[in-house]
């Protein structure tokens, strides 16, 4: 069997579906959130690679490297965010955080 | 290889280079230059603006087609820079009084306000994705900026949970429109969809789908909306007052460009998805508002509510409709700095309060703040002759005019819903006793809401000079 564009396609749906669900069904830590995001950003640039190489065209595998770089930069400023958070409240557990409802 | 049109993005890098010069500055001379530095951000925000205005008039394209500069750039930007402007100016006396005076709050805004101009001037899904990024990304940190505070970052980590989660499906949203169209430049886009010689299939579908869903992220429309309430509840009030603001103008603006230019032969396919998230937002704006104590939630409420008005003006896809939301996202912005103009001056002697509770009394210990209050609560409920009557005439007869009928309805029922809350407030500052009063309001908190008071009440009377430009900044799009 062939590997075919299809194939990408189905594993970045797969990974940015398990990225989801990371962020709403996690009840333990914050951590796995941020590696949640990372995920459905790597499905993206799973998906943004396979179309380049299956149109022949370069925008796409420019726009990987863009969301690359920008992925590292929102990974900081969340780490930065938790740490802040967690010096006030001593815990990143998902759960506590509730101080205003909603 | 041909060297790119860098006059044409004359203000964005002048911002960027002004960022870096001002960060300079406050690397070197420390905390105590904050006043120093945020003079020179407004200062630099004002002369990006003044190029804006000098470069305004002819449509431009650069950087192999990524960056636009046209009369609609030109319009929505200036808008934003002046939000931005406001929002530093409004924030130095809190920060001050409140201990938080760095001065890597007013860079930080300038790089958000970098970010909107180029999300507006976006003329591929790269430097869209790129812009709002630049954007998010200093608003996660504006938003957790009071760092000893348990409820600001607690904002801060929920903003930036949800808000990467939206880049996330935005971004998925992209690669499926690449993948099925071949490209992410939104002229060649507009011209195959025009021509018919793509299809609109399934899989491009789905992106337009979480395309929409990204962006309603950003201007916090509903089912998108669960961030809005808790943020602006627990961020530090400016910043609430800048939230409310520019990043909503500049995400309408991203609205208008992608669904009017690449999108707009596509028309019947996200027009219903636009309905109903209108619809959603209209509604949720209407009747969760009425429960609330704290006035920074009551105002998320009404800005989600707002949001929906503006989007019936997109969902009736016409030019008029473009033309009907430029206005009224100019008159949101005046009435939102205003009304939190007040709520800035919302001050006993040990403290911020920020309980309509609170504002008992008002209009015998300091009639001239409650007029104005009362001026902005009736402009954003849209009681005629205020300027907000008119943001929403020009929305609902848009929407008429595109045989939108029922949303047109909906749209004045809710409108007719949400006055209540507004009207309360009113009712809370003029019959109820006086509780403790507010120390007096300060002088540019007071000169920013007395010239948005001006601004809103006499805006019947000079209407033309903000109809003739959103006018011209509508036809760009249909051109």
């Amino acid at each position: 069997m062939e590997i075919g564009l299809a194939h990408y396609l189905t594993v970045s749906a797969i990974l940015l579906t398990l990225g989801i669900f990371g962020i709403f069904l996690n009840r333990k830590n914050v951590i796995v959130i941020l590696m949640s995001v990372e995920l459905m950003l790597l499905a993206v640039n799973i998906n943004l690679v396979a179309f380049s190489s299956f149109l022949g065209d370069l925008v796409g595998q420019v726009f990987a490297l863009f969301v690359l770089t920008v992925a590292a930069g929102e990974a900081a400023i969340g780490l930065a965010i938790l740490v802040v958070y967690f010096r006030n409240r001593g815990t990143i557990a998902v759960e506590d955080i509730h101080h205003m409802k909603g | 290889m041909d060297m790119p049109d860098f006059s044409i993005a004359l203000p964005e890098i002048f911002i960027a280079c002004a960022v870096m010069a001002l960060l300079m500055i406050g690397a070197f001379r420390g905390n105590k230059s904050t006043s120093l530095v945020s003079w020179l951000s407004v200062v630099s925000l004002i002369i990006a603006g003044l190029l804006v205005q000098y470069e305004a008039g002819e449509t431009f394209v650069t950087f192999s087609g990524l960056y636009r500069d046209d009369a609609f750039g030109a319009f929505m930007k200036i808008l934003c820079l002046g939000a931005s402007a406001l929002a530093i100016i409004m924030s130095m006396e809190f920060n001050r009084r409140e201990k938080l005076a760095r001065f890597e709050f007013p860079i930080l805004i300038v790089i958000a306000t970098l970010g909107m101009m180029v999300m507006i001037s976006a003329n591929d899904l790269m430097s869209l994705y790129l812009g709002i990024e630049l954007m998010s990304l200093s608003l996660y940190i504006t938003a957790a900026f009071r760092r000893d505070s348990e409820r600001s970052t607690e904002a801060g980590l929920k903003y930036f949970v949800l808000g990467a989660l939206a880049s996330g499906m935005l971004l998925y949203g992209c690669s499926l429109i690449y993948g099925f169209t071949g490209t992410t430049n939104f002229d060649v886009l507009s011209q195959i969809f025009t021509t018919g010689e793509a299809t609109p299939g399934i899989g491009l579908i789905i992106g337009l789908v979480f395309l929409i869903a990204g962006l309603a992220f950003k201007v916090s429309a509903v089912p998108f909306h669960m961030w809005t309430p808790d943020v602006y509840e627990g961020v530090p009030t400016p910043v609430t007052a800048f939230f409310a603001a520019a990043p909503k103008v500049a995400g309408m603006a991203l609205f208008l460009r992608v669904f009017i230019e690449p999108f707009g032969a596509l028309v019947d396919q996200w027009q219903q998805i636009i309905i109903f998230i209108s619809i959603a937002s209209m509604i949720l704006g209407a009747f969760a508002a009425i429960t609330q104590k704290n006035i920074k939630r009551l105002m998320a409420y009404s800005s989600i509510g707002h949001i929906g008005y503006a989007l019936v003006g997109l969902a009736a896809g016409t030019e008029e409709g473009v033309f009907a939301v430029l206005v009224y996202m100019s008159i949101y912005v005046v009435m939102n700095i205003g009304a939190f103009a007040c709520i800035l001056a919302m001050r006993q002697r040990d403290g911020m309060v920020e309980d309509i509770s609170e504002l008992a009394g008002l209009s015998k210990s300091q009639p001239w703040m409650a007029f104005l209050l009362m001026i902005f609560m009736f402009s954003l409920a849209g009681i005629p002759p205020l300027a907000g009557f008119f943001g929403k005439f020009y929305i609902f007869v848009a929407a008429i005019n595109a045989g939108l009928i029922p949303l047109a309805v909906i749209g004045l029922v809710t409108s007719v819903v949400g006055a209540f809350y507004y009207i309360r407030i009113v009712k809370i500052m003029y019959f109820d006793d006086a509780g403790e009063g507010f120390v007096p309001v300060g002088r540019t908190l007071s000169i920013i809401m007395t010239v948005s008071g001006i601004f809103v009440a006499f805006f019947v009377l000079f209407p033309s000079p903000l109809l003739d430009s959103a006018k011209a900044a509508a036809a760009v799009l249909f051109s």
